[in-house]
């Protein structure tokens, strides 16, 4: 058991410490530009001084927090919509192939209306990554629902459940790994739409920050903010691997 | 007493109103597809008397499972009547509990919150529900699984969750679409065994559905056997094996004349299945040529 969850973490820590050193080989033999990829060494001691100065503590839990409230409007919403979908097959028809086409859209584009309509607050930004982490939210959670092995329906049905224990006792948590995958999803597409309006609109958070740096030719510092833009993923990866554990144990 | 059933094998008659705990009656059912209209069973009509056990056998594509769905409720749009003690069925009724062929176990929920689940749907308190869910796993044979998941356990013990969880339904008759189809066949003989043990222990009504003649001889009051599509009645066949049976009783003189009398009824139907079978493949271009 122990060399089971040991092995394939010794193997991961393993992998990112090659890599680091390949990187850090590569720009120091030239083979890549120092002035447009930094030493990771550089970025390694630029940590302590980019903490202290910029306020970075602050700035990751502002972006944290937008993302915290985009991924609950998109938990709120967007399976109560790819619920709603499934239901009303008409609906499901009429939208289905619009949505997966907004999947693909550049909504990070539409910031000057996002702007418009929500002013230069956190909420332009929230909103934006909630637009754009919608769609693999209710595909998923479609696709979830209509996944579910018909022989547990009818289990449910010969035990006389009523629509909504049907929901509740069978498909919901038959559906819960994909809608699950459609929420991982819908988090990256929402953190990555956060952080890039926040550097557009210079405002808020990492990606406010990445925008100093950068246009103060802070490489190593740039990168420094893009590693805590990471952290936020893997936070966000781990607390909702932690909920799916919850509710589905047996995964 | 094996030597008593050597003689010939008794047609069941019809069975007095009272006596009956499920009626079926000239239940007939045609499903569209594109090719046309199918007639997926016709004027079937069967009883089974309280604390029976009637196995219906056929070949693949005679409409037993559209009748298990007919009978469980699952189906509507049919000709005919389904009763339970002389009270029409429409829809899922109280008194019939179903297994499945397909694995059936919820997979988020551990064997005694799978068994409980009816329990639970009927409000049972957490108590109570686990109680009684304990009483079924043991009745199954699956004391100390009570805390693992179904991905843990075997096919076989999965079936057996599937059974002890409409046990716990406590249905007055229990119905079984071909449960033992997807195991090996020591597991299905042993199955059989623990189902004879639970059936005799619990008096329960039962219909099983099945392809398998072994496992209707060895389980089954009387067998009712069916012909290819469309799927009718082709005969009643009283196993007048003695009871409590076990899957010893596989190897004896008598269960094998059994064997061989529903053989030389389906045969011919499983014939006809298979050059049905064989024809739509060359229609359609799939035989390989």
């Amino acid at each position: 058991m122990t060399r089971d969850r040991v092995l394939p973490a010794a193997l991961g820590l393993g992998t990112f410490t090659a890599f680091i050193l390949a990187a850090e080989a590569l720009i120091r033999l030239g083979f890549v530009n120092r002035f447009i990829v930094p030493l990771p060494s550089q970025v390694a001691g630029a940590f302590a001084r980019v903490v202290a100065e910029e306020h970075v503590v602050a700035r990751f839990f502002m972006t944290a927090g937008e993302a915290l409230v985009a991924g609950l409007l998109l938990t709120a919403v967007g399976i109560s919509l790819g619920a709603l979908l499934y239901r009303v097959a008409l609906l499901r028809a009429a939208c289905e192939t619009w949505i997966a086409a907004m999947a693909s859209a550049p909504i990070v584009l539409m910031y000057p209306l996002f702007l418009v309509i929500f002013g230069r607050s956190a909420w332009t930004i929230i909103m934006i990554g909630f637009m754009a982490g919608l769609p693999p939210v209710i595909l998923k959670t479609i696709e979830g629902f209509a996944g579910t092995r018909q022989v547990l329906v009818n289990v449910g049905r010969s035990f006389n459940l009523t629509r909504g224990q049907q929901f509740v006792k069978i498909l919901f948590p038959a559906a819960l790994p994909t809608i699950f995958v459609g929420l991982r999803l819908g988090l990256i597409f929402a953190l990555i739409n956060i952080v890039g309006v926040e550097f557009l609109i210079n405002f808020g958070g990492l990606g406010q920050l990445i925008n100093d740096l950068a246009e103060r030719y802070d490489l190593p510092g740039t990168y420094v903010a893009i590693c805590f833009v990471i952290l936020v993923s893997v936070v966000f990866f781990e607390v909702t691997g932690r909920i799916e554990r919850w509710l589905r144990p047996a995964e | 007493m094996i030597a008593n059933a050597a003689g010939k094998l008794p047609t069941v008659a019809p069975q007095t109103s009272e006596s009956r705990a499920l009626r079926a009656e000239g239940i007939t059912k045609h499903y569209t597809t594109s090719e046309g209209t199918i007639t997926a069973v016709d004027s079937v009509s069967l009883d089974v008397a309280p604390g029976e056990f009637l196995a219906v056998i056929g070949p693949s594509g005679c409409g037993k499972s559209t009748l298990f769905n007919i009978i469980g409720g699952l189906v509507d749009g049919y000709e005919g009547r389904v009763s339970v003690a002389g009270e029409t069925v429409a829809g899922p009724h109280a008194s019939i509990g179903m297994v499945f062929q397909e694995e059936s176990t919820f997979p988020w929920r551990t064997v005694v919150e799978n068994v409980a689940f009816p329990l639970e749907i009927a409000r049972v308190s957490r108590a109570e529900r686990l109680e009684r869910a304990r009483h079924f796993i043991s009745l199954v044979g699956l004391e100390g699984f009570e805390r693992r998941y179904p991905a843990e356990l075997s096919g076989g013990m999965r079936q057996r969750v599937a059974i002890a969880r409409t046990l716990a339904f406590e249905p007055k008759i229990l119905l079984m679409d071909e449960p033992f189809a997807a195991l090996d066949e020591q597991t299905r003989l042993l199955l059989g065994d623990k189902v004879l043990q639970i059936q005799q222990q619990l008096k329960q009504t039962t219909l099983l559905i099945t392809h398998n003649i072994t496992e209707a001889v060895q389980l089954a009051d009387r067998i009712l056997v069916m012909t290819y599509r469309p799927g009718r009645v082709k005969r009643f066949v009283k196993i007048d094996l003695p009871r409590p049976r076990s899957s010893e009783i596989v190897s004896s003189e008598a269960f094998g004349r059994y064997v061989a009398k529903i053989w030389s009824d389906l045969r011919e139907e499983a014939s006809r299945g298979m050059q049905d079978e064989e024809t739509c493949k060359r229609q359609s271009g799939g035989d390989g040529a």
